[in-house]
């Protein structure tokens, strides 16, 4: 019970995330993908959650969910989608898809070849994760202090940039 | 030990990298190009988070908190240019936005 | 009686209390909705619901009736299914941070390490329900309203998060139990350290629920009804239901980061004990003023009505002089009551003040409200490290 329970988590958010995913690449009207890439959002921060990363599954809900796809809805709604929607949806580079494709199946085959034991990776370095919160701000503020500041530089320079792109006129 | 082994987690994020690459590389419309670029971006999300578990180390999500804001930052300046293109042209369709001057 | 397995039993209590919100929860939004008209008349010198019940006191229960009993209308041009799913998203994500907020620390609250963010995270995706709501409608209205809302919600979420920051930098912890217990350690409440926070928190919650004066999103006299203009009936309420239920949080996080949560006031005080009687002299008060009007009540059902309200409030005030039961029920009591006066101020602003324009609410927000929170965090960070900053200064 206790060991099954996790796994079945995780199965069901991995189908979750990776059919809501499918779907949102292939709707034609920009809102239903969006809603799907919603769906796929939430079953990343529920395998957050699951991860021990709990702050960040509460990031990835307020910062993508409540910001960024809200941003998205607002844009499609303020371009007129409806034409877009009637036309052909998807364009050529199929046979760059087609590689893609195949190196993930590979990919697969490899690992259904070779079982989870056949990758190795580093072995725990035995820190924490837990205070999460208080750790991430130990990282944030102290370790990484110096690319905190940059991104928030980032953050200073795309809303800056995203004002000057979508006002009417400069003057 | 976690109970489901990182390489499963490694998988599913290739898999979703590669769902959000597919759509990038095939679909005209430029929005649900950029939404296949939050896609990809997550897909990197999720192995970070699996290895900071697997190390049992803070850095990997604090990394991954960068990469929010990455995302943040691309989806304003993404959509800027949409409503901008937009305005400019009245087509959204990526093949369509072939002059590179007008 | 059969023994519960291990696996299940600590799950069982949280799911019972969040049987009851479900169960209890429409029904107390539905008497804020009386209260709301109650003072709406009393501020316009009229009387309000007098029909249905004493005093109007069955209004709710009628109200809801109706609406569940209404024709189902979905616009033919609309986009059905997220017309149908978006009135769910708001409700289910608001009943869902209700059942998350701790009214007392003798209820079986999940207690979370990110207790505030994952309120806060609620409610952002609550967000969505209003612009998918407002887009699927496919009509001029309701879309000018969702994207007036959201344009407000995200604006106003920021200010409300920067308030809240310099609350839990005194706090040290974001679990909302972990709040109110490190108020009782401090033996004060924030808002006496965090005045400018409450203030701004305040005017963002009001902002964030589309509450007047911030209430353009539903501007009656300019976009009809706002985002829920095609919606009707059951889905309506559903969108009600979500509206209060939002109201009811922001108070309840106002009282818990701000207010003290369920502490009586100055709770390390031992002389001030005998406040723990005050629910049950509240209650035996209640039951006295349905007790003492009998004679001026005009019919025989009314009287009965009464009689019986009275009859049930004294009962509840006698339980409550109990002291096992006192010790369940006082923590209660005072988070009701705080939550209940925040909710009162709302609808008192709303009877009081004037809508704003809509450039004049953007303008609160960005130049106002946000700087002023930021510089908030600031100046309480700087005064919390004060000795740290004043032996590197060399004093």
């Amino acid at each position: 019970m206790q060991s099954v329970l996790p796994s079945l988590f995780f199965y069901a958010l991995a189908t979750m995330i990776l059919v809501s995913a499918v779907v949102t690449i292939t709707r034609r009207n920009a809102v239903h993908s969006v809603i799907w890439l919603i769906s796929t959002l939430l079953g990343i921060a529920g395998l957050f959650l699951h991860q021990h990363a709990e702050f960040l599954a509460a990031v990835q809900v307020i910062v993508y969910i409540g910001g960024i796809t809200v941003l998205f809805l607002f844009v499609i709604m303020l371009v007129n989608l409806d034409e877009a929607a009637k036309k052909k949806q998807f364009a050529g580079q199929w046979k760059i898809v087609v590689i893609c494709a195949g190196a993930l199946l590979a990919e697969l085959g490899f690992f259904i070849f070779k079982g989870a034991e056949g990758f190795y990776f580093a072995e725990p370095a035995g820190g924490s994760l837990q205070p999460n919160t208080q750790l991430i701000a130990l990282a944030l503020y102290r370790d990484y202090l110096l690319p905190f500041e940059l991104a928030s530089l980032l953050l200073l320079v795309a809303m800056i940039g995203a004002v000057v792109l979508a006002k009417k006129d400069l003057k | 030990m976690p109970p489901v082994p990182t390489a499963h987690y490694v998988f599913l994020s290739a898999a979703l990298f590669t769902i959000g690459m597919i759509g990038v590389l095939t679909r005209r419309n430029v929005v649900i190009i950029l939404i296949s670029i939050e896609l990809m971006l997550n897909a990197v999300n999720i192995n970070l988070v699996a290895f900071s578990n697997l190390l049992q180390s803070v850095n990997g999500q604090a990394f991954a908190i960068f990469v929010i804001v990455d995302a943040a930052a691309e989806a304003a300046v993404g959509l800027g240019i949409v409503i901008a293109l937009f305005r400019n042209k009245e087509t959204i369709q990526a093949d369509e936005i072939d002059l590179m001057k007008w | 009686m059969p023994t519960i397995p291990a696996a299940i039993e600590p799950f069982i209590w949280p799911f019972v209390y969040g049987a009851v919100i479900l169960l209890v929860f429409p029904l107390l939004a539905g008497y804020i909705v009386l209260l709301e008209r109650k003072v709406m008349a009393d501020i316009q010198v009229r009387l309000g619901p007098m029909r249905v019940g004493p005093h109007g006191l069955l209004q709710p229960l009628a109200d809801a009736l109706k609406l569940l009993i209404k024709e189902d209308i979905i616009p033919t041009l609309s986009d059905k299914w997220i017309f149908w799913i978006s009135p769910i998203i708001s409700v289910v994500t608001a009943l869902v941070a209700v059942f998350l907020i701790p009214m007392s620390d003798k209820l079986p609250v999940p207690d979370t390490n990110i207790g505030l963010l994952l309120v806060l995270s609620l409610t952002s995706v609550g967000i969505l329900g209003i612009i998918l709501g407002g887009w699927s409608s496919n009509s001029n209205y309701p879309l000018l309203g969702a994207l007036r809302s959201t344009a407000q919600l995200v604006s106003y979420e920021i200010a409300l998060s920067f308030a809240l920051i310099g609350g839990l930098m005194l706090a040290g912890t974001l679990s909302l139990q972990g709040i109110v217990m490190a108020q009782k350690e401090q033996a004060i409440w924030f808002v006496f350290f965090q005045p400018v926070a409450f203030v701004i928190y305040f005017i963002a919650a009001l902002a964030e629920t589309n509450r007047a004066p911030f209430d353009m999103p539903e501007a009656e006299s300019e976009i009809v009804a706002g985002y829920h203009t095609e919606f009707s009936g059951f889905r309506f309420a559903l969108y009600f239901l979500a509206e209060y239920a939002n109201i009811v949080i922001v108070c309840s996080i106002m009282t818990i980061l701000f207010l003290g949560g369920w502490l009586r006031p100055f709770p390390n005080v031992a002389a001030l004990e005998f406040l723990n009687f005050a629910p049950a002299l509240v209650l035996l008060g209640l039951g006295g003023a349905c007790l003492i009007g009998l004679d001026r009540k005009p019919s025989k059902p009314q009287k009965l009505g009464m009689i019986g309200l009275g009859g049930a409030f004294i009962l509840a005030g006698l339980a409550c002089l109990l002291p096992p039961v006192m010790e369940a029920v006082h923590g209660l009591f005072w988070f009701m009551l705080k939550v209940f006066m925040g909710v009162y101020t709302f609808i008192w602003i709303r009877f009081t003040l004037p809508r704003y324009r809509y450039d004049q609410l953007m303008n609160i927000g960005w130049r106002w409200l946000i700087p002023l929170a930021i510089a908030n965090v600031i100046v309480t960070g700087i005064v919390m490290q004060r000795e740290q900053i004043f032996a590197a200064l060399g004093f």
